[in-house]
């Protein structure tokens, strides 16, 4: 190189840079060097005063630093908010050196703290573009988040629906065969309670289809009320409700629950000035687990017992026993609940 | 496909000015069903004049006006200050910016890739005379860069003179006249100030 280059020049077209002389003192500093040192003129100053050098590790004196010419270094301005940096150092001709200095990623936050303009970096410098791609893309990023939780919630609404019974808000027959299938995967010990209205197409034929709608309601709430918010209640066909409970080590309870459903779907609703008087009939299977039943078995069982009920006389419950099927099979095998009510 | 992002802001425009009933009428009116468009979704392309016709009857204001109106409303509304810093990013000074305009289509591919914006190109004058040329399928593009160009020379604080022709073969031409680039302070722009 002849003579040394001019610091005009540099200032253009390298506004991050440092002028050395041969003791590593600077001489120069580029605008936008000196802007990020507010506390006081880096001109002046030793290098390795101003800076830590962090990679290649171990250099701690001048002619350490002059020995790592051309290649990449990485280093942190000393101030009040140190910014690390890398840089290269070249010779500047008669023993003095350049070195030029980038932010890497941390420009974000250098920008930020000293107020950095477009200004302040080179023409030619692509930092005006990255951080243009950085604000773009965190705003499409953001764009894309909103609508990930839009579909999100949108999702959880359809799910919701389609477990949903419209009628009563109770869950459907399709939540409840999943419900089942995971307890009977899992081998839980649980309780399923098939429970079937008992002269409810009277209220329907008589008083009308609102009237019946309306003790469905009444029923479905009196049904939540007296079970636990861990039980599944399922509206499963025009008047037949499934509840599921999981967890239940005493057969005391399922009495008592099923006496309590019994006595609250028993208490006549007043619909337009006329009452509605109906009961139920419940058959219950208590499931102990590691049977390796299947769903379909299940509410067999549950069918035969409700079964059973109705034929003693209805607003009642029964638990299933296997002798309940042989006499069940021999005599009258249940069927469609069509006639039930009749 | 018309990117959903501008069909958004057409939305966006008319909740923020017009609040979210009037927005709903134009839905209704233009066939928006759901009456939303999503930001990163994609829409067919006939949709986008007929939410725009459906706006200008509600308002009684012609297409031309209500583009321009859009155009101001993405560069000055709080909630498209993004649009606003991102365009801020082209240049330091009002005439660095007019020249930033041409690669404002591979400006907003960057961003979103999927994102095809109208080609405009921009040729310079004497005299600080500018013709922007926009080519776009949707007419009334050339409106709403007017509409981005006068408060963009205000946020920049320039005062420059804005006049739209149509061309013979139907392109429209914003014609620029800078007549001072400091004129005023302008709005500030920080680098690192995000608005997110």
């Amino acid at each position: 190189m002849n003579g040394r280059p001019d610091p005009k020049v540099l200032d253009v077209l390298c506004p991050m840079h440092l002028m050395l002389d041969a003791q590593g003192v600077i001489i120069h500093a580029g605008p936008t060097t000196q802007k990020l040192h507010p506390e006081m003129p880096l001109v002046g100053i030793s290098f390795l005063e101003a800076f830590t050098i962090l990679r290649p590790r171990g250099i701690a004196t001048m002619d350490g630093l002059f020995g790592v010419r051309n290649i990449k270094l990485h280093l942190e301005l000393k101030g009040s908010r140190p910014v690390r940096l890398k840089g290269v150092l070249v010779s500047g001709g008669q023993g003095t050196a350049i070195v030029n200095l980038s932010f890497g990623i941390t420009i974000l936050d250098s920008v930020r703290d000293y107020a950095l303009t477009n200004a302040d970096f080179a023409a030619t410098d692509l930092a005006i573009e990255m951080l243009y791609l950085v604000e773009a893309n965190a705003a499409a990023m953001e764009a894309s988040r909103k609508l990930n939780l839009r579909l999100q919630g949108a999702k959880t609404v359809a799910e919701e629906q389609a477990y949903t019974d419209t009628l009563t808000g109770l869950r459907n027959r399709r939540a409840l065969d999943q419900t089942l299938e995971r307890l009977l995967a899992a081998n839980a010990r649980f309780a399923v309670m098939h429970i079937d209205l008992d002269y409810f197409k009277a209220v329907n034929d008589t008083l009308g289809h609102a009237a019946g709608d309306h003790v469905l309601q009444v029923v479905a709430t009196a049904m939540l009320e007296e079970t636990r918010t861990s039980d599944t209640v399922a509206r499963v066909g025009g008047d037949e409700f499934t509840v599921i409970l999981p967890d239940v080590g005493d057969i005391g309870i399922l009495h008592r629950i099923g006496r309590r459903i019994i006595e609250r779907i028993e208490t006549p609703v007043p619909f337009n000035g006329q009452i509605c008087e109906i009961s139920a009939s419940i058959g219950t299977v208590w499931i102990q687990g590691g049977n390796n039943q299947t769903r379909k078995q299940v509410m067999e069982d549950a069918d035969i017992a409700l079964y059973a009920s109705k034929s003693e006389g209805r607003a009642r419950q029964t638990f299933y026993t296997p002798e309940m099927r042989q006499s069940a099979n021999s005599v009258a095998p249940p069927s469609g609940r069509s006639d039930r009510e009749a | 496909m018309m990117h959903g992002l501008i069909n958004h802001s057409f939305q966006q425009y008319m909740c923020d000015s017009y609040g979210k009933d009037a927005w709903l009428k134009v839905a209704a009116r233009a066939g928006v069903s759901p009456p939303t468009f999503e930001p990163m979704l994609t829409y067919e392309d006939a949709i986008t004049p007929t939410v725009l016709d459906a706006m200008a009857l509600l308002l009684r204001r012609t297409r031309s006006e209500v583009m321009e109106d859009i155009g101001a409303y993405l560069v000055s509304h709080p909630n498209t200050e993004a649009v606003r810093r991102l365009l801020r990013f082209g240049g330091m000074n009002f005439e660095d910016f007019l020249h930033s305009l041409d690669d404002l289509p591979d400006r907003a591919r960057m961003a979103v890739a999927d994102l095809h914006l109208p080609a405009i190109e921009l040729y310079g004058h004497d005299g600080g005379r500018y013709s922007l040329i926009c080519d776009s399928p949707t007419p009334g593009f050339g409106h709403l860069m007017m509409g981005i160009l006068r408060v963009m020379a205000d946020d920049y604080g320039a005062l420059a003179l804005l006049e739209l022709e149509n061309s013979a073969n139907g392109r429209e031409i914003v014609q620029i006249q800078l007549i001072q680039s400091d004129f005023t302070d302008g709005r500030a722009f920080d680098l690192g100030g995000r608005s997110a």
